[in-house]
């Protein structure tokens, strides 16, 4: 079929470059890194989870919001290499052939979402050695949510960066805006609840719907599948794929003729 | 090959409605080699965009290689090359691959990709270079590759839009031969833009002279220069008495389009400066008038666009112009 070929055909052209060059794979995975390394041992006793400092329970708290985070930050700026093809005329020369719009879509973020899912691994087997506990079923649940999400970001940066044709600052400003406030507000640093936080934060953070995402993460890396959290979760994740996709496909579409 | 009726393209810019293809009225037929003549802002490639589906005309139709741009993109898609002004190859990719995914993006087999791609690498002089980052590559290689990627599906109809800017003579030189060589051999179509005069002029059979989104002549260069601009004489004379009675000589010769004096300087524009030039000369002394200095000078295109519009091309289009904006160039 056209629309699987073409999108295998974009696929593979993304993924070319970072196979050759798999060193790339660790800067997008920086900032959860760091955050693990210089952030996660300071869960205190009377932290988040009530565990003790690098205890079981910290970390089984701390990870699952450290993939979400991975997922955001190294998908968020998938837009950027195809803002910077429109500028070079590269995304163009695309344009000229025949190859499927949605394809066209459907293979970068693909690309994106096999990127994530390589780091996510990569850090769940850096992490075997503490004392995070693995729930091989529930981890795979989680996984599986983490691309659903990974999906709808990385679309949707797509989608900015095809609106932002005319004025590349306009990308990277929105993508900012939205970043750091999903971030902050998802409560993967701290608990954000209505004993904790001002209201109006706590009503900000249940409007998020990465909140719910972090939520049932931190569930199904539990090993805990039957909570209302992983069904919120999975709501959410998908109404931002199908979003994503939708606006994306859009975008493409609207790139030429 | 080409054909379009009444295409028209505007652009909202700042509050307004600007023009930038009022118009184009095309027939261009199959193994020609056309060239889009016109300053910068005068629609050569918002007409390109439209005729290769990268931009939905305003009004208007548009027939290329047989399919509407419109109605049937992907038709059209299959059946053209293009060369856009910026870099087709991403510079974070090898060679081999940007070539390979470009035959893949047209339908064409794995095998089938790599031997066009073995095959054009060889004709465009990149061989050895297959595993090299595009991005690493000197200006004149890159866009070789460009053009080379261009060609994988065989079109029957190229478009280059503005192929040699920016190289240097050499590079601009070779690119040429390449491409001429694959319209002798295919008989490809050929249509470009180009703001190097002498390469309309060397290498178009047909030249259309772009104006504020409007084709103002289209002609082969010779009939253009002769007819529109002319060789220019230069006769110079002893004092103003002399001159006077030099240009009423030159009025008398049978085709002559203008004559004028200035101070002991005598211009004469005519189609056939070489053969009129000698009688004239003959003329002038049978009068007893003498001719201390004279010049014949052929006529460019630009010469051809400066009695068509009183601007020479290297002037910016006038106020009343379309501005250029990043897809209204």
């Amino acid at each position: 079929m056209k629309v699987l070929n073409d999108t295998r055909t974009a696929f593979a052209r993304e993924l070319g470059p970072e196979l050759r060059q798999p060193a790339g794979l660790l800067f997008t995975m920086l900032l959860p890194f760091l955050f693990l390394a210089l952030f996660a041992p300071l869960l205190s006793a009377a932290g988040p989870a009530g565990g003790g400092t690098g205890t079981s329970s910290s970390w089984q708290w701390f990870v699952p919001g450290m993939l979400v985070l991975l997922a955001l930050s190294a998908t968020a700026g998938a837009g950027a290499s195809l803002l910077n093809e429109m500028f070079s005329g590269a995304f163009e020369r695309m344009l000229v052939t025949p190859l499927n719009r949605v394809a066209m879509l459907v293979g970068r973020t693909l690309k994106e979402v096999v990127i994530l899912l390589t780091q996510a691994l990569l850090i769940l087997v850096l992490l075997l050695p503490t004392g995070f506990r693995l729930h091989p079923l529930g981890a795979l649940a989680g996984l599986a949510l983490l691309t659903v999400f990974g999906v709808g970001i990385g679309a949707l940066s797509f989608a900015l960066a095809l609106h932002s044709r005319k004025q590349q600052t306009l990308f990277y400003g929105v993508q900012q805006m939205i970043f750091f406030p999903l971030l902050l507000l998802s409560g993967v640093l701290l608990p954000i609840t209505q004993a904790s936080a001002p209201t109006w934060l706590y009503v900000l953070s249940r409007i998020n719907p990465a909140t719910y995402v972090v939520e049932a993460e931190r569930a199904l890396f539990d090993g805990r599948f039957a909570e209302t959290s992983v069904l919120y979760g999975l709501l959410a994740a998908t109404a931002i794929a199908v979003l994503g996709v939708f606006a994306g496909i859009r975008g493409m579409r609207n790139a030429s003729v | 090959m080409i054909h379009t009726r009444g295409l028209t393209r505007s652009f909202r810019a700042r509050g307004e409605t600007v023009e930038a293809v009022r118009g184009l009225d095309l027939d261009i037929e199959a193994g020609s080699v056309v060239a889009f003549l016109g300053p910068n802002g005068a629609g050569k490639t918002t007409s390109l965009r439209m005729l290769t589906t990268l931009l939905p005309p305003t009004s208007g139709t548009a027939v290329v290689a047989g399919h509407d741009v419109m109605t049937d993109p992907s038709g059209v898609r299959h059946r053209i090359g293009y060369l856009g002004q910026g870099n087709s190859a991403g510079s974070n990719f090898r060679v081999s691959e940007e070539l390979i995914t470009q035959g893949r993006a047209y339908g064409l087999s794995r095998a089938k990709s790599r031997t066009r791609a073995e095959r054009l690498l060889t004709a465009f002089e990149l061989d050895g270079l297959t595993r090299r980052t595009v991005g690493t590559l000197s200006g004149g290689q890159r866009r070789r590759l460009d053009i080379a990627m261009a060609l994988v599906h065989e079109p029957a109809l190229l478009f280059l839009d503005e192929p040699t800017t920016g190289l240097d003579p050499h590079s601009r030189a070779d690119i040429w031969t390449h491409v001429l060589r694959l319209h002798k051999e295919l008989g490809t179509t050929i249509v470009f833009t180009t703001h190097y005069l002498e390469e309309a002029d060397l290498w178009a059979r047909r030249v259309m002279v772009v104006d504020h989104g409007r084709v103002i002549a289209d002609d082969s260069p010779e009939k253009l220069k002769a007819g529109l601009a002319g060789d220019r004489i230069t006769l110079g004379t002893a004092d103003r008495a002399d001159a006077e009675r030099a240009v009423e000589l030159a009025r008398a010769l049978p085709i002559v389009h203008e004559v004028t004096a200035d101070g002991t300087e005598v211009r004469i524009r005519t189609p056939h400066g070489d053969t009129q030039l000698p009688v004239l000369l003959r003329n002038l002394e049978a009068a007893g008038v003498r001719a201390l200095t004279a010049r014949l000078t052929r006529p460019t295109l630009d010469d051809v666009f400066l009695s068509l519009t009183g601007r020479t091309l290297r002037e910016r289009a006038d106020a009343a112009a379309p501005i250029t904006t990043h897809d209204g160039a």
